[in-house]
C-alpha cells in the first residue's frame, strides 16, 4: 500500500512526511520526524505518556490516526523550551524533583501545558484533574502537582 | 496491510463501509485495535465533516455522534450529562472519545452509553433511520451504516443520576457504572459492566415504578441484580459485583451516589 503524504505544523515548524496507512501519530513523530519526546507506553490510552497538543488540546498520540493531523498544529515537549531557556514547567519539574525515571514526564508536561494554556491560575484540584489521565509510578504525584502549581505561579509572576 | 479512505461526509463514509472495515472517529477504539494487531479489519474509513452539534430538537435533545466528551462538558444543553462525561478517561481521552464511538465501546468502557440507555435515547443513523438504543445495542456487532446522532427525550430536573464505581481515584476503569432515570411511571435502572452490554435491571425498575421512597428503594436494591450477567475479570469477580451492586444502587437512589 502506498504511503500517504502528510503535512502539519510541529512546534512552529512545517513537517512533511510520508506515512504508512493507519499509522498512529506517535510513530510518525518518533520515527518519521525524529521527535522522541512523546513516549510509547501502553498503546491503549491508559498511561498518557504519549500526550501531545493538537490545535492546543491534549491528545494521545498513540490513539491518533496520523493522517488526521493534516494541516493541524502539533506541540510536543521538544518545542516547550525557547532556545536555551526552559519552559517554566520544565524548570519547576527540575527544581521540584517532579521527574524520577522520566518516562511519564513529557506526557505530564504536555497535559500540564494544556491546563495552563486554558487556565493560567489553576487550583490544586484542577491540576489533579488535568493529569488524571497520566500515570506516574515513581513520584507519588505530589511533586508533579506542586511543580505545575509552581510553574503557574511563575508564569503569572507571583510566588507559589 | 491497512488502507485508509477519507470521505467528506459521514453519508459517503457510510456507503463505503463493508466487510473488514472500521469507521474511525476519535480513534480511541480503532487505533488501539490497530496497535494491538487486530486482524478483523484492513480498511479504515473516515469522514472530514462530522456532526459535533449539541442542542434541542423536537424529541428533546440531539447530540451529534461526533461530539466528544469535551464537547458534552462544554454544552449547557446537556448539563445533566456532565457528571458522566467527566468520568470518561482523562482530559486527553475526553478530547478524542466521541458519543458515537462510546456506543460501541466494549467492557469495561462505554459508561456514557449506560447513561444514554437510562435516558431512553434513540440512535439516528446516517441514512435517517432511527431505533431505540436498547435494540441498537443488541445488534451493535452487526451494524451496517454509521451513527449520525443520538436523541434524548426531555428529562425532569433532578431525575437522572449516575455513578461510576472504580478502584482507583480520581480516575480508574469502571468496575461497574449505574445510571438511574426516575421518570414518573417509567423509571430506568441501567448497569454497565454487569453483563456483555449495558443492561437494564427491570426488576428494580418495577420496584421504583411508583416512586423512590425508602420502601421502594429497599425493594429495588433487593432485586437489582436479577437478570444481570457480571463476569470475573481482573477488576473484580462476578460474586463481588453482585454483592456490591445493591450497595451502590442504594447510595445512588438515597443521596446521589455519595459513599
Amino acid at each position: 500500500m502506498a504511503k500517504t503524504a502528510l503535512t502539519f505544523t510541529l512546534n512552529d515548524a512545517e513537517a512533511a512526511v510520508f506515512v504508512d496507512p493507519g499509522a498512529p501519530l506517535i510513530d510518525v513523530l518518533r520515527r518519521g520526524v525524529g521527535d522522541l519526546t512523546p513516549k510509547h507506553g501502553c498503546g491503549q490510552g491508559a498511561c498518557g505518556a504519549c500526550t501531545v497538543l493538537i490545535n492546543g488540546q491534549a491528545h494521545l498520540s498513540c490513539l491518533t490516526l496520523a493522517e488526521s493531523v493534516e494541516g493541524k498544529t502539533v506541540e510536543t515537549t521538544a518545542g516547550l523550551a525557547g532556545g536555551p531557556n526552559l519552559h517554566a514547567l520544565q524548570d519547576a519539574f527540575i527544581e521540584g524533583f517532579a521527574a524520577q525515571c522520566g518516562f511519564c514526564t513529557t506526557g505530564m508536561l504536555m497535559a500540564a501545558k494544556a491546563l495552563l494554556d486554558a487556565n493560567p491560575n489553576p487550583s490544586r484540584t484542577d491540576v489533579i484533574e488535568a493529569i488524571s489521565g497520566n500515570l506516574c509510578r515513581c513520584t507519588g504525584y505530589e511533586p508533579i502537582v506542586d511543580a505545575v502549581l509552581s510553574a503557574a505561579a511563575r508564569l503569572q509572576g507571583r510566588t507559589a | 496491510m491497512l488502507s485508509v479512505e477519507t470521505y467528506q461526509t459521514i453519508t459517503e463514509a457510510a456507503g463505503a463501509l463493508g466487510d473488514r472495515s472500521r469507521y474511525i472517529a476519535g480513534g480511541t477504539l480503532v487505533m488501539r485495535a490497530v496497535t494491538y494487531g487486530d486482524q478483523r479489519f484492513d480498511r479504515i474509513v473516515r469522514a472530514r465533516q462530522v456532526d459535533r452539534t449539541i442542542g434541542p430538537d423536537a424529541a428533546g435533545l440531539r447530540i451529534g455522534a461526533g461530539s466528544t466528551m469535551s464537547d458534552i462538558l462544554a454544552s449547557r444543553d446537556v448539563e445533566f450529562l456532565h457528571t458522566v462525561a467527566k468520568l470518561v478517561g482523562g482530559p486527553a481521552i475526553r478530547n478524542m472519545a466521541t458519543v458515537g464511538g462510546n456506543l460501541f465501546a466494549p467492557n469495561p468502557y462505554g459508561d456514557f452509553t449506560v447513561a444514554l440507555l437510562a435516558l431512553d435515547a434513540q440512535v439516528v443513523m446516517a441514512n435517517g433511520q432511527s431505533e431505540s438504543l436498547e435494540s441498537f445495542l443488541l445488534g451493535r456487532d452487526q451494524v451496517r451504516g454509521l451513527v449520525a446522532a443520538v436523541t434524548v427525550p426531555r428529562i425532569e430536573p433532578g431525575s437522572f443520576r449516575f455513578k461510576k464505581v472504580s478502584r482507583v481515584k480520581p480516575k480508574g476503569i469502571s468496575l461497574m457504572s449505574i445510571a438511574v432515570s426516575l421518570k414518573r411511571g417509567d423509571p430506568r435502572v441501567v448497569f454497565g459492566n454487569m453483563g456483555p452490554l449495558p443492561m437494564r435491571a427491570k426488576a428494580a425498575e418495577r420496584a421504583l415504578a411508583n416512586g423512590a421512597d425508602e420502601t421502594a428503594i429497599a425493594s429495588a436494591c433487593a432485586v437489582c441484580t436479577e437478570g444481570l450477567q457480571p463476569a470475573d475479570d481482573s477488576l473484580a469477580t462476578a460474586w463481588y459485583r453482585n454483592e456490591v451492586a445493591p450497595v451502590h444502587l442504594k447510595r445512588l437512589l438515597q443521596n446521589g451516589g455519595r459513599s
